[in-house]
């Protein structure tokens, strides 16, 4: 009770120092200001990229996995894996035939091709051939229109699905369904278009691509290709054993001995979680390092102007410890002051920060989240206790007779 | 029941380079309850010194102090400001108000340091500040004040705890003597209702409404005389009521 008096009393004083030196007030708060935008928009843009990250990690499909030769990541030689056998479009219904934990299972040969349609051309699209299992065997599964069916796929009919950003390249104005486009001068029919997915690794999404059957694919463009085969499990539940039954599937068809390592990866989005959190967890550590420094300095501004101000009302404390103020009194009165200077800055600075991250937004799609106004708050506070210390600390310490005498 | 005893109190500023200034070369000195005092010496004999002993803003080089029996030098600051803000009412010569507080809040500041609800705070201070005549100047600034009126509140402030003990040093130092008689009727009254007071002045005539009158030389008393009934000084001036 006593405690909250003397804050309240050094809330009043501290308003009234405020007000009377208005100028001073603004320019040392501006220190602070800069430090809470600078640090928020940087939390923001931080939310920013986790959240593009988790979005392309999820356009893998957190229970798709992915068997291929190579190992997505890796910190063993390259050479290691260089000499496995490649993959066959075969292991997929073999695996398919075999595996009771499975969802579905499609194969997947990629290449890259350019593409037509009327006077609109587009250089390069990632080609992908794979069977009418696809839909179900990866994350991403919305599609206006629709996939092709099994027997479009085993009858090698010339249609096609395209990703969301395909579609806007050669049908800027024109619904695409029902439309034919060549691939390398092939022709196919467009029978659906992917929703739009976003994210960092663009080319592993569907927004760029166009999926052909494979049979088409292998007659088209050649069968000898890296062949990858793309499984996921009937539930996130049984994620764990899915993949160890798939192992096993794999092992016995390449008929790998007990104890023997396997010679093919399975990678699953996890993979690049694991790895890639770590990384953006340190490049988010060292840019909020780098931005605090702004605020490091705004506090030393504080300190400096609190210095000021306990010199200047040195006669004042000399006052206020001759009819009774204690040490604690005079301590916290300037702790007060200093913290309010700061939590004044730290809202201002809040104020901008906002409009500012909504600009950021427009470029990488984020959010402030909302706890970065709660740290942005105590942040500034404990600045203000923190630098306000050392000042008030002098305050305190005062010999009554001594500050009295002060002219 | 003494209320302060000195024994022995010397107080010695270093000023550095092994010079040094005895301010107070041993001072005893016995005031009891609901004495009047005046304490008289030329400039730089250490009244002021003595004074700021006396009230606890101070600490002495050697010797003891007793205030109400408790060895003060055995206080840390806790204690001693709590003497300041419950047992002890100062008033300086220079009023020493805060210069950007209303009269009001300067007589209030005392009870917020004694953890006064803000209700009772604000009735006590007004009370006490039309006690000192001042009752319609509760929101005017000290430079919106004359000498005299500063004093009022000043010694308003000294009042509004109900302290044991007045110490006023020069506390008509800064004003003409019609207003400093003023100021004396308020201690005057104070005395009679009880209270010790402790007054510095090199004013003869102002020295002259105190019961007892100790002069101070070169840091320590030379003499310590009470003075009779007849030949104290009344309060002259007719107080406004
Ligand atoms: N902070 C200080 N540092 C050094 N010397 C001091 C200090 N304060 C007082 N003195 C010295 O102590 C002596 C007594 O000073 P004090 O202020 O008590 O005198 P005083 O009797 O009150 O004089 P006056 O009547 O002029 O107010 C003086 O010689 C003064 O120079
Ligand atoms: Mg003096």
């Amino acid at each position: 009770m006593y405690f909250w008096n003397e804050v309240k009393e050094g809330l009043i004083i501290a308003f009234r120092a405020i007000r009377t030196n208005k100028v001073r007030s603004v320019l040392t708060t501006l220190g602070i200001v800069i430090g809470i935008v600078s640090v928020t928009l940087m939390a923001t843009a931080i939310e920013g990229v986790n959240r593009a990250f988790d979005k392309s990690a999820a356009a893998f499909g957190p229970d798709v996995m992915y068997i291929e030769k190579w190992p997505w990541v890796s910190n063993e030689d390259w050479s290691t894996f260089r000499n496995r056998p490649d993959l066959k479009v075969e292991y997929a219904d073999r695996i398919e035939r075999q595996a009771t934990l499975l969802n579905a299972v499609a194969p997947v040969m990629n290449t890259r091709r350019s593409l037509k349609y009327a006077d609109k051309q587009m250089e390069m699209a990632l080609i992908t051939g794979t069977t009418a299992s696809y839909i179900s065997a990866s994350g991403n599964s919305e599609i206006d229109g629709r996939f092709f069916s099994e027997e479009e796929a085993t009858g090698g009919r010339p249609v096609c699905v395209i990703g969301a950003v395909v579609a806007e390249n050669l049908f800027p104005t024109e619904d695409p369904i029902g439309k034919t486009i060549r691939v390398a001068g092939f022709p196919y029919t467009v029978l659906g278009v992917f929703e739009k997915q976003g994210g960092l690794f663009g080319q592993f999404t569907s927004d760029t691509r166009v999926f052909i059957p494979i049979h088409s694919f292998q007659s088209n463009f050649g069968g000898r290709r890296y062949v990858m085969v793309q499984v996921r499990a009937s539930s996130m539940s049984v994620l764990e054993d899915a993949k160890i039954e798939v192992e096993g599937i794999m092992r016995s068809l390449r008929k790998a001995q007990p104890g023997m390592p396997s010679d093919f990866s399975i990678n699953q989005q996890e993979l690049l979680t694991q790895t890639f959190g770590p990384i953006s967890l340190v490049i988010s550590a060292i840019g909020l390092f780098i931005t605090s420094l702004s605020l490091f300095v705004g506090g030393i501004g504080i300190m400096n102007i609190m210095f000021v101000s306990v010199t200047e009302r040195t006669k004042e404390i000399g006052i206020r410890k001759a009819i009774g103020a204690k040490r604690r009194t005079i301590l916290l009165q300037f702790l007060v002051e200093a913290a309010a200077l700061c939590l004044i800055g730290g809202i201002i600075g809040l104020m901008f920060a906002f409009p500012l991250s909504l600009i950021v937004d427009k470029v990488l799609p984020t959010a402030m989240p909302i706890s970065v106004v709660f740290i942005a708050i105590a942040i500034s506070l404990t600045v203000g206790v923190v630098s306000g210390f050392l000042p008030a600390y002098r305050a305190a310490k005062m010999d009554p007779v001594e500050a009295l005498r002060y002219e | 029941m003494n209320i302060i005893e000195l024994k022995n109190i010397t107080k010695v500023y270093d000023m550095g380079a092994a010079q040094q200034v005895a301010a107070l070369q041993g001072v005893d000195l016995v005031i009891g309850k609901n004495e009047y005092v005046a304490i008289m010496g030329p400039s730089g004999s250490g009244k002021s010194t003595l004074m700021n002993i006396i009230g606890c803003l101070d600490t002495p080089t050697s010797g003891q102090y007793l205030f109400n029996g408790v060895n003060v030098s055995e206080m840390d600051d806790n204690n001693l400001a709590r003497i300041r803000n419950k047992e002890i009412g100062f008033v300086f010569q220079t009023f020493n108000l805060l210069a950007r507080s209303d009269s009001l809040h300067n007589v209030e500041l005392p009870l917020i340091y004694a953890g006064i609800s803000s209700t009772e705070r604000k009735e006590r201070a007004r009370r006490t500040l039309e006690h000192v005549g001042l009752g319609d100047r509760g929101h005017h600034k000290p430079n919106e004040l004359s000498g005299g009126q500063r004093q009022r509140v000043a010694v308003a402030r000294a009042l509004v705890t109900n302290p044991s003990i007045i110490l006023a040093d020069e506390p008509t130092g800064n004003l003409d003597s019609r207003t400093g008689e003023e100021i004396m009727g308020l201690f005057e009254d104070l005395h009679s209702q009880g209270n010790t007071i402790i007054l510095v002045t090199h004013e003869a005539e102002i020295a002259e409404h105190a019961h007892r009158v100790v002069r101070v030389r070169d840091g320590k008393v030379e003499s310590d005389d009470v003075i009779p009934e007849a030949k104290r000084k009344r309060y002259a001036v007719k107080r406004a009521s």
